[in-house]
């Protein structure tokens, strides 16, 4: 992927990102993490990896951030009052990101791979890269199990709601 | 100077790559939004005849007003044409109309929100191939692993178009509509999504056109005997059965997702007015029109893609070969194409005057109850077939 | 209590959904079919076909004066037209016939008679006031014109629409 490109995404994702904690009104907050998603995945689309980008797409920006705008429509969330800010909040605040940065700056200064660059993938007309499939195969042999436990663990929380909800009020 | 008009020619260009994928989206974008006037125009006529009415046949192109030019006497052919110029009249009605923003409004999401939704039904083209090849240029623009997939992703944003304009226009029976448009969206999304899994265990490939050439090569997955050209096998019969159930709950699930009566509940009009649209004027309302059909002329070409054969017509061969031959069977396979859409746009017209609308709460339990189970049951009849049977 | 409404029982092909659907599917498409090969004949194509033969013997369209068997316009000038006219559509001038005319008995005749066709409601009640026989509610309807002036009925254009009608009361007989 062009670099110009990541960038770009990249300061999209992190701009919204950075929007959706910022926005008092919820709604404005939802729709701006549903465009970090959105620039999310296109960093996964440059990396390639077209099945992740688009999952991402279709589950959390088509499907969950749509239930979570549903939601704060239907309940009509009012937007948030601005608190006045006080001196120990700011400090702890600033502590907050101080020891998060940090702790990231010291963990890739430990990390050489990262320095550098992405080994090309083996791709050509031959050996195109059928991603979706490599994810199943890898799904379905190596992670088998915890696939299947994870698949069983989903069905007992919807079987769980169901029963919650047609419970009958007494 | 040479070397770009050498690279403009060279197929392994990347200048080659932009100039043939940007003509490529010209030319999908003018066929696709003059299919949709002439949707519109068509649904009108066909609702007409169905009704025992005439329907729009009077307005023709008002070449009248050449006058004399060019020494010929230009006439409208109004009775001939039978309303063909309606689409332009309409189109212009809808220009010229007041661009009027409610004070109420907030103001930001309803500028964005038409937008939204005709944006998503148009990217979605981008990965369907509209035929085979000319001059040994695929046709379709973007030829991606995951079409299907990102067919799905890319018209389930779609539905913000329809949030936002509901929530924005702070009118009560527009958001009645955004609130119907996105439960009914969720809900179907997984029929939708879950029904076609079938055909990819069939056919192994996530690819668009690679499931076209499967077609091409094993029969339409809907008519896999009668355009193949050779008796299907064993497995091939009966694996039609849950091929059939696939296309149906697909279709049926289209028709939720397009907002296409019998599931037109975001926008009832005996019910909410205009349903999420109520508030807008002119070219937004327009815009949300368009995309509306737009989407319905993507879901069309997505059925005809995954089940219809794609651009396939049996005995004309496609469009490969490096000839004059093979640029006009290339024409015309991108002419079967679009024919084939627009028999499963008159499919859901004729359907339009069919069927009463559902109740909310019946939709929901169609969506939930039946096509989600048959879907699912659907994958496994076909695992099954798969597996055990040669 | 609550009234029970009995719901049918469905058999599977209805619960099914998808017969119903094809036996729907049947019916429009028969509808088109039959529209298509000009089997149904319902709408008429407006201004080249009329059902002016047809209109029935009491349909009210344009008020318009007619005039007797002797040419006279029937109108008398008494106005109880302009007051009945619920609109107000109708404007009377009245004059005074001279005394040495056949019929100076009428004394009145209308000088300017108007009415206003964008304000008429074809209701009526003109033709019905008038003690004369003189105005009638012709079988016009197509009124129009590209102003609003042209859109006022004067007297000449009232008596050439109203034409000669026999077979009245003539009441201002020279004899009588």
């Amino acid at each position: 992927m062009s670099s110009i490109l990541f960038w770009i995404f990249a300061a999209l994702t992190l701009g919204f990102g950075a929007a959706t904690l910022l926005n008092r009104n919820p709604v404005a907050s939802a729709l701006c993490l549903v465009v970090s998603l959105l620039g999310l995945s296109a960093l996964f689309f440059g990396l390639e990896a077209y099945f992740i980008a688009v999952i991402q797409i279709l589950v959390y920006a088509g499907a969950v951030m749509v239930l979570f705008l549903f939601i704060i429509m239907l309940l009509d969330i009012k937007a948030q009052e601005r608190r006045p800010l006080s001196l120990p909040v700011l400090l702890g605040g600033a502590a907050v990101i101080g020891f998060f940065v940090s702790q990231i700056l010291l963990v890739l200064r430990c990390f050489p791979a990262g320095k550098e660059p992405f080994p090309a993938l083996a791709v050509d007309a031959a050996h195109p890269l059928l991603d979706a499939r490599n994810i199943g195969i890898t799904l379905f042999s190596a992670y088998n199990l915890p696939f299947q436990v994870i698949g069983v663990l989903i069905l007992v929380a919807s079987i769980g709601v169901v029963v919650l909800s047609k419970r009958e009020l007494k | 100077m040479n070397a770009i008009l050498h690279d403009l020619i060279d197929p392994q260009s990347i200048l080659f790559l932009i100039w043939t994928t940007l003509a490529k989206s010209a030319g999908i974008l003018c066929v696709v939004l003059g299919m949709v006037s002439y949707t519109v125009y068509a649904e009108r006529r066909v609702s007409s005849l169905i009704q025992d009415r005439l329907g729009p046949n009077r307005t023709g192109f008002p070449l009248g007003l050449f006058g004399n030019l060019f020494g010929i006497k230009w006439r409208d052919w109004s009775p001939i044409l039978g309303g063909l110029g309606q689409p332009i009249a309409d189109a212009l009605k809808l220009l010229l109309k007041e661009e009027f923003t409610p004070a109420f409004v907030k103001k930001l999401y309803f500028w964005i929100a038409p937008g939204l939704g005709i944006g998503a039904a148009i990217i979605a083209l981008a990965v369907i191939p509209f035929g085979s090849k000319i001059w040994g240029v695929d046709m379709v623009i973007a030829n991606v692993d995951i079409g299907p997939l990102f067919i799905f992703a890319i018209s389930s944003l779609g539905v913000y178009g329809i949030v936002l304009a509901g929530w924005s226009s702070n009118s009560k029976y527009p958001f009645f509509g955004a609130v119907r448009s996105t439960s009914q969206l969720i809900s179907y999304e997984l029929a939708l999504g879950l029904s076609v899994v079938p055909l990819f265990l069939i056919i192994g490939k996530l690819n668009l056109v690679e499931i076209v050439n499967y077609q091409v090569q094993n029969g339409w997955m809907l008519l896999p005997g009668l355009t193949a050209g050779k008796p299907p096998t064993l497995q091939q019969a009966l694996l039609w059965v849950p091929t059939l159930l696939a296309f149906i709950t697909f279709t049926v699930a289209m028709f939720a997702e397009t907002n296409r009566l019998p599931f037109d509940l975001p926008e009832a009009e005996t019910e909410l007015v205009g349903g999420y649209h109520t508030e807008y004027s002119s070219l937004k309302f327009a815009l949300f029109f368009l995309g509306e059909y737009t989407a319905m002329i993507t879901g069309s070409a997505f059925i005809v893609t995954l089940f219809l054969g794609g651009w396939h017509c049996p005995f004309i061969p496609d469009g490969s070969a490096f000839s004059v031959g093979g640029v006009l069977f290339g024409l015309i396979n991108i002419a079967v194409f679009f024919t084939k859409v627009f028999g499963v746009l008159l499919f859901f017209i004729a359907i339009r005057w069919t069927l009463p609308r559902f109740r909310y709460d019946q939709l929901m339990k169609l969506g939930w109850i039946w096509m989600f189970e048959v879907a699912l049951i659907n994958i496994f009849l076909t695992a099954f077939i798969l597996a055990f049977v040669r | 209590m609550a009234y029970q409404v009995p719901r049918p029982k469905l058999t599977i092909a209805e619960k099914l959904y998808i017969p119903s659907v094809l036996a729907g599917l049947k019916i429009t498409l028969g509808h088109l079919v039959r529209m298509l090969r000009g089997k149904t004949h319902v709408c008429m194509q407006y201004p080249e076909e009329k059902w002016d033969a047809n209109l029935p013997e009491h349909y009210r369209g344009a008020p318009t004066l007619v005039s007797d068997e002797h040419g006279r316009t029937r109108c008398v000038a008494c106005q109880l037209c302009e007051f009945i006219c619920p609109p107000r559509a109708i404007r009377i001038k009245p004059g005074e016939i001279p005394s040495g005319d056949k019929f100076a008995k009428v004394e009145k005749y209308p000088e300017a008679f108007q009415i206003d066709m964008i304000r008429c409601i074809y209701c009526g009640l003109c033709q019905e006031v008038c003690p004369e026989q003189a105005i009638f509610l012709k079988k016009e309807y197509a009124i129009n014109g590209t102003s609003r002036a042209q859109m006022v009925h004067n007297k000449a254009k009232l008596v050439e629409m109203g034409g000669q009608r026999t077979g009245l009361v003539n009441k201002w007989n020279e004899k009588k």
